[in-house]
């Protein structure tokens, strides 16, 4: 996994709540087999046009969000369906990190595995954000913000700072790109040891 | 003598395998369920790290998303989904891992397999990679859905990294009223609590209300608990669920212990919860989904809410989006609005109780002329029953199409879906924008209500029901 320190980049703000993972990335497309190449389809019926062309009316598609590498959001992020396929596709279109009040449970633990980091802030502060970004893109400019995982911050250079709070586990296995699968196979003696507990027949026996 | 606990604390309490300082804890997974769609990518990862299923016994496959529902003796259409499901057979084949394939007699969706075969049962952990694994919490496990990446850890290591959710007891005092189903209940209390209000908790639901259900109905209480926000939602194991568990294919072979054990799982009288939260059966109405999330809800007999109506901005703006999707008008009164399609299925309302209660409004009466409808069965056993108790006959002879397992119209990957503008009377979990086509227009109701919605062309009031 990509590791994650800190990152500075424009914003895209997305102006709407209970965005679910059936927005994020509509279920035609999750017949792939691969993690790879979802960024194409990010948003799909948002995104485009009937015709194929893109929705100039969509955020994501305004000249201001061009390029953006964090998504300013609403609350209940993330919302819906388990499928990994809305963080890959948000990775994938060049997210590295996502700033809402809240976010869906299982959304919010399928960011971490693929080194995107969900920013939980209180409502009050995203407000203020979502009114930064909005005045930046009126003055004709793209709004810069910094997240930074080791301090556990967000700031922009106008004096924005909030330092948000991550489960420190997580924020390790980010900030070092772990494989978790690897650590926690560390424990095989802990989970034998639960399992001959539970009388399950030793694996591999 | 040792603190009080709850049914959540107790499964809970069991399972955790260590708690390492500084890790979150690892919790052991009883049973893993894995579909096509969630899968491939896990199994692609193990193959690369070159590791094993850790224990390819707990862990149950099949192909539910992407499967056609007509003549199954066709090939499968479209390729890639085809290749979705032939990737699945492959990794089965390869890691050992059972599969009740497209053709096996015990194919279906995964939330209805589970419980019927008895694979999922009381007191155990439960996971998927799918939000509606909620479902297996009615017979008193803990379920819940995790993403790829977490399916491929628990096929490396039968245990998941968790920190401890807080628990929320729904407690439904007094009785539902006659024409008002579990549907109806859970979509209630969808609209009070909001689709984010059960985030960070486990539901117990307890009570009269809920006691009083039988094993389909509580599966659908606790299927749309994610649609709360919650990841789980569970009702403590009685007399009703191990009838329900006696006999089937995977019960344990020792019954009367496992009951025994079974027994001790409920939630001690004294045990406190993080919060709880209280509702009167008696209170709930037949529901219809007049928006764009199941929370977005209201009774049969109400109205189209007003977007000016909503005090907070968030729901003014979502409210006036989702009008706008939906192609209504706030003020309409919902028993005026006029549908094209029906479908009965899903996870949530699939079995055979659900298509029963379904046949009984269909009986004797047909399909409005305006109205194409379907009735999916979530499993081939529930298709095969509800053959032999005649109910496909009164499904076809009323003009509904009867088709095979699997999800179908529920999210429309396999060619079952809206056209564009279309607008559904469907039994499902989701009204999400698209998700049952593309421009679809979903409304979330019981069996009971979508039947007869297909026979009136417009939503009715199904206390009012002609009964034949
Ligand atoms: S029936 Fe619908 S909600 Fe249930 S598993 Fe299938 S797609 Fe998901």
């Amino acid at each position: 996994m990509e590791p994650f320190t800190t990152h500075q980049g424009t914003v895209a703000a997305l102006d709407r709540a209970n965005v679910d993972t059936d927005q994020i990335i509509p279920k035609q497309f999750l017949k792939r087999i691969e993690r790879t190449g979802f960024g194409q389809f990010l948003f799909f019926d948002w995104r485009f046009l009937p015709d194929g062309s893109a929705d100039p009316g969509f955020e994501l598609n305004r000249p201001e969000a061009a390029g953006a590498t964090i998504l300013l959001a609403r609350r209940n992020f993330g919302c819906g369906s388990s499928r990994e396929h809305a963080p890959w596709a948000l990775a994938d279109y060049g997210f590295r990190a996502v700033i809402a009040p809240t976010f869906a449970d299982i959304f919010f633990n399928n960011c971490f595995q693929n080194g995107m980091v969900p920013v939980k802030l209180a409502e009050a502060d995203v407000d203020e954000l979502f009114r930064r970004a909005a005045a930046a893109a009126a003055a004709g400019t793209q709004y810069r913000m910094r997240v930074d995982l080791r301090e556990c911050t967000v700031s922009d250079d106008a004096g924005f700072s909030q330092s948000f709070s991550v489960d420190p586990f997580r924020r390790q296995c980010l900030l070092e790109g772990l494989d978790d699968i690897a650590l926690s196979l560390r424990h095989a003696d802990a989970i034998s040891a639960w399992e001959a507990a539970h009388g399950l027949p030793p694996v591999g026996a | 003598m040792s603190a009080p606990r709850t049914l959540l604390d107790k499964i809970w309490d069991d399972h955790v395998v260590c708690e390492p300082s500084g890790e979150l804890p690892l919790l052991y997974i009883d049973r893993h369920l894995v579909h096509e769609v969630t899968s491939p990518q896990a199994f692609e990862g193990l193959r690369l790290a070159g590791r094993r299923v850790r224990r390819p016994e707990a862990t149950f496959a099949t192909p539910d998303h992407n499967v056609p529902t007509s003549d199954r003796r066709l090939p499968i259409a479209d390729p890639v989904s085809k290749q979705q499901i032939d990737t699945l057979r492959a990794n089965c084949r390869e890691f050992g891992v059972r599969l009740f394939d497209l053709g096996d007699a015990d194919q279906g969706i995964v939330h209805v397999i589970g419980p019927e075969l008895g694979i999922t049962q009381p007191g155990m952990t439960v996971v998927c990679g799918d939000s509606h694994t909620a479902t297996h919490g009615a017979l008193g496990a803990l379920a819940f859905g995790i993403g790829t990446s977490e399916v491929e850890h628990v096929l490396a290591t039968q245990t998941l990294r968790q920190a401890k959710p807080r628990s929320l007891e729904v407690r439904v005092n007094g009785r539902l009223l006659p024409g008002v189903t579990a549907k109806d209940l859970v979509l209630h209390i969808i609209g009070r609590l909001s689709t984010e209000g059960g985030s960070g908790f486990v539901i117990e639901y307890t009570g009269e209300g809920i006691r009083g259900l039988g094993m389909a109905e509580r599966m659908t209480v606790c299927n749309m608990s994610i649609e709360a926000g919650a990841r789980a939602g569970m009702i403590a194991p009685d007399v009703t669920t191990f009838d329900y568990i006696r006999g089937r294919d995977f019960a344990p072979r020792d019954f009367d212990r496992a009951v025994a054990a079974w027994e001790k799982l409920p939630s001690d009288p004294n045990a406190t919860y993080d919060r709880v939260e209280i509702f009167a059966a008696d209170a709930v109405v037949p529901q219809v989904t007049w928006g764009t999330n199941p929370a977005q809800v209201v009774g049969v007999d109400a109205r189209v809410p007003d977007p000016d109506a909503f005090a907070d901005p968030n729901e003014r703006s979502s409210a006036a989006r989702a009008l706008d999707y939906m192609g209504l008008a706030g003020g309409t009164p919902i028993a005026e609005i006029a549908i094209d399609r029906v479908f009965i299925g899903s996870c949530t309302n699939s079995r055979i109780e659900d298509l029963r209660a379904a046949a009984r409004v269909v009986q004797g009466h047909r399909v409005a002329g305006t109205v194409r409808a379907m009735v999916v069965p979530g499993s081939g056993r529930v298709k095969r029953q509800a053959e032999e108790e005649g109910l496909d006959r009164v499904f076809r002879e009323a003009g509904f199409d009867w088709r095979e397992a699997g999800c179908s119209m529920c999210l429309g990957m396999n060619p079952d879906t809206l056209a564009p503008g279309e607008r559904c009377a469907s039994t499902s979990n989701r009204n999400f924008e698209g998700r049952q086509g593309k421009g679809g227009r979903t409304h979330l109701v019981s069996p009971a209500m979508a039947a007869a919605a297909a026979v009136r062309g417009h939503f009715v009031d199904i206390r009012d029901w002609d009964y034949r």
